[in-house]
């Protein structure tokens, strides 16, 4: 399935969210029909009510509600769904003002799997499942970094791939790819200060742009010149140590050597 | 004693060899450089295999360093994240001086293809940058060549570095 094509000559100057990219349609959803999982969903609805459940893409999903994860995932995870494989979140903060948050679950036993999901406003918190799984901890402590959820009752959360002194989400789809203003200065500013932001100067976020002759960042492969000089046009040779004949080293003279005919 | 007595006017030349202290420690510098051994992403791959058998850095006087104290050249090889840089400055400014830094292929010359929030967009905003080696990632050889543009740079600067201060900031 491909879209028909539109010529790209200006898409640099439109913005980002124009329909640059294939949008996929929804997959079907069906009803669950293999008979373990379907008795996990009806487990499921009895004791806690779900939103919704069915098979996408062969893979069975539940939806819940965000306030009851825990008991929802500890019911599964006594039903034989072991290990926790991935969780996180998805921003849809532009659509409906919330964040998705789903667990993929996997059985080893009973060869399948299983996707939980639930929704959250954006300031909601959501209760940490790090105790059911070890795996949870770090997971939630990255979608914690990344998104700014926060997970209640969890041992140790705090940032786990960004530095601890920096400042939003970078994840969410607000957030520019760039970086924003603390981002961009962020090691300016941590290594040298704020007022040195004027002698170091912006990044340079075209990393495309090659000048030849600004000889302070480029080189020209075989017409080097020294940092910061007039760039030229001739070729500058390779030179060798004994061309340049310091003292200490002898040329090679092949008619003192003596070449033998054959190992002693 | 007469016995033993060396006719250095004759035979083989006086052991005496004239030349200026510049020529003469340049010489020395340039034929040990000590690497830091700074790998931080892919093009670490390239700057281990240049110091395995195959490509063998040893012939240049370059041996791989864990130490800043006992390192002479910082090749920065690879991605540097911002969470990162404060710590190359630190170990840039515990290494002794003389000192001079290799920015080892493109995510270290420029940021390269990581146009993110997250990468520092060239280390030269850090640290003050000798020699710029371009590639993604560079093969060894060219790692080697950058390593003679170092040595050459070398010889031809004075030995007394207090004439020329190389920082920025």
């Amino acid at each position: 399935m491909f879209r028909p094509y539109q010529p790209k000559d200006d898409v640099q100057k439109k913005p980002y969210y124009t329909d640059r990219f294939l949008v996929v349609p929804e997959l079907p959803k069906e009803p669950i029909t293999e008979e373990r999982l379907a008795a996990d969903v009806a487990e499921l609805e009895k004791s806690i009510g779900i939103k919704e459940s069915y098979m996408m893409a062969g893979r069975a999903v539940v939806i819940i509600q965000p306030q009851e994860n825990k008991a929802a995932l500890a019911l599964l995870r006594s039903r034989g769904f072991g290990q926790l494989m991935e969780l996180s979140a998805i921003d849809y903060l532009a659509q409906s003002g919330e964040f998705e948050i789903f667990y993929e679950l996997l059985s080893i036993e009973r060869r399948q799997r299983i996707r939980v999901k639930c929704r959250i406003q954006e300031k909601e918190s959501i209760e940490s499942v790090s105790d059911l799984w070890r795996a949870a901890n770090w997971q939630e402590r990255e979608m914690y970094d990344m998104f700014g959820i926060i997970a209640n009752n969890h041992p140790n959360l705090k940032r786990i791939l960004m530095p601890d002194d920096w400042h939003d989400y970078p994840l969410r789809k607000t957030y520019p790819l760039e970086g924003d203003e603390f981002a961009q200065w962020y090691e300016v500013d941590k290594i040298y200060g704020k007022e040195f932001r004027d002698v170091i100067g912006p990044e340079n976020r075209d990393p495309a742009r090659i000048d030849r002759y600004d000889t302070k960042r480029f080189a020209r492969l075989g017409h080097e010149v020294q940092y910061g000089a007039e760039p030229k046009e001739e070729p500058t040779p390779i030179q060798y140590q004994d061309q340049r004949r310091p003292v200490l080293n002898d040329d090679l003279d092949p008619a003192k050597s003596k070449v033998l005919d054959k190992r002693k | 004693m007469a016995q033993h007595q060396v006719n250095y006017a004759s035979s083989g030349g006086l052991p005496v060899a004239l030349t200026t202290i510049d020529k003469l420690v340049n010489w020395g510098r340039s034929n040990s450089l000590w690497f830091l051994t700074y790998g931080l992403a892919c093009c670490a791959i390239e700057m281990m295999a240049s110091g395995a058998g195959r490509f063998d850095f040893d012939r240049f006087g370059t041996i791989f360093r864990a130490s800043p104290r006992q390192a002479e050249v910082m090749c920065v090889a690879g991605t540097l994240s911002k969470k990162h840089a404060p710590f190359v400055r630190r170990l840039y400014d515990q290494m002794a001086e003389p000192k001079w830094v290799i920015s080892m292929g493109s995510c270290a010359n420029t940021g390269g293809m990581f146009n993110t929030y997250a990468t520092v967009q060239g280390v030269d905003r850090i640290i003050p940058v000798d020699i710029y080696l371009p590639g993604c990632a560079p093969r060894p050889d060219t790692l080697q060549y950058a390593t003679m543009m170092l040595q050459q740079k070398i010889r031809r600067e004075s030995m007394d570095r207090n004439k020329s201060a190389k920082r920025f900031v």
